[in-house]
């Protein structure tokens, strides 16, 4: 699974993509979260506060609810500021 | 309709009478340009000078987002042409961020669909500001209630 991270999303996990093979009972984004929050400190404290982390599985915005295929390219990022 | 995710500053003028060049069913063009600003507001009345900020974008879902912004301008409300770019990169106070211009027949379809692009393209678009003080200092610019509500309001 392809993993990609924004602004400070990525300054707190300290690389801005990676490509990680999550266990089987992985199904959903929100069963991800939890899991990253175990690859390191720094994905604990990026993926915290879901409240201000938005995730796009292929370029969709999705929720915490969404099934996870494998193959899927899944970002994490705050609440977009362009403009 | 077009979009441009770019790193290179726009020509404004020549953007504007492009987008209208021989089409004579076009009676108005309505443009919105964002701009750096050289404060930042820090909310509750406070705010920090900026010298530059750095805009970042998920190259493809952003431009597939901005196809999609338009799109939905366009089944709102009948254009003749539309156009955004949105730069990406270090850009310093004073510099153009984005454009958004609409063509149509009649003026208010022109103003109520720049007005729709811009306000959508702020909450939906994937861009993230770092903005840079004078001592060197970056910080990530929050979203903000208000452009939220600005957004909502066009649901």
């Amino acid at each position: 699974m392809k993993l990609i991270y924004f602004a400070w999303v990525r300054d707190k996990i300290g690389h801005a993509e990676e490509t990680l093979a999550p266990p089987a009972n992985v199904a959903t984004v929100g069963d991800l979260v939890a899991w990253l929050a175990t690859v390191s400190p720094g994905h604990a404290a990026a993926l915290a506060d879901m409240s201000v982390v938005r995730c796009a599985v292929n370029q969709e915005y999705v929720g915490l609810s969404h099934p996870l295929a494998t193959g899927d390219e899944v970002a994490f990022f705050p609440p977009v500021t362009g403009g | 309709m077009a979009v441009r995710v770019q790193r290179e500053d726009f020509d404004l003028a020549a953007e504007l009478k492009a987008l209208t060049a021989g089409d004579h069913r076009i009676g108005g063009l309505a443009s919105f340009v964002g701009l750096v600003r050289d404060m930042a507001d820090l909310g509750a009345g406070a705010a920090a000078p900026v010298t530059a900020m750095t805009l970042e974008h998920y190259p493809g879902m952003t431009e597939k987002m901005l196809v999609r912004i338009e799109d939905e301008a366009c089944r709102r409300w009948h254009l003749s042409a539309s156009l955004i770019i949105h730069r990406y990169g270090r850009l310093e106070a004073g510099d153009q961020i984005v454009l958004v211009a609409c063509a149509a027949p009649h003026r208010g379809d022109a103003l109520d669909a720049c007005h729709f692009l811009i306000d959508w393209l702020k909450t939906e678009a994937p861009f993230w500001k770092l903005e840079e003080t004078p001592d060197g200092d970056g910080h990530w610019v929050d979203a903000r209630d208000s452009d939220t509500a600005a957004t909502a309001k066009w649901r």
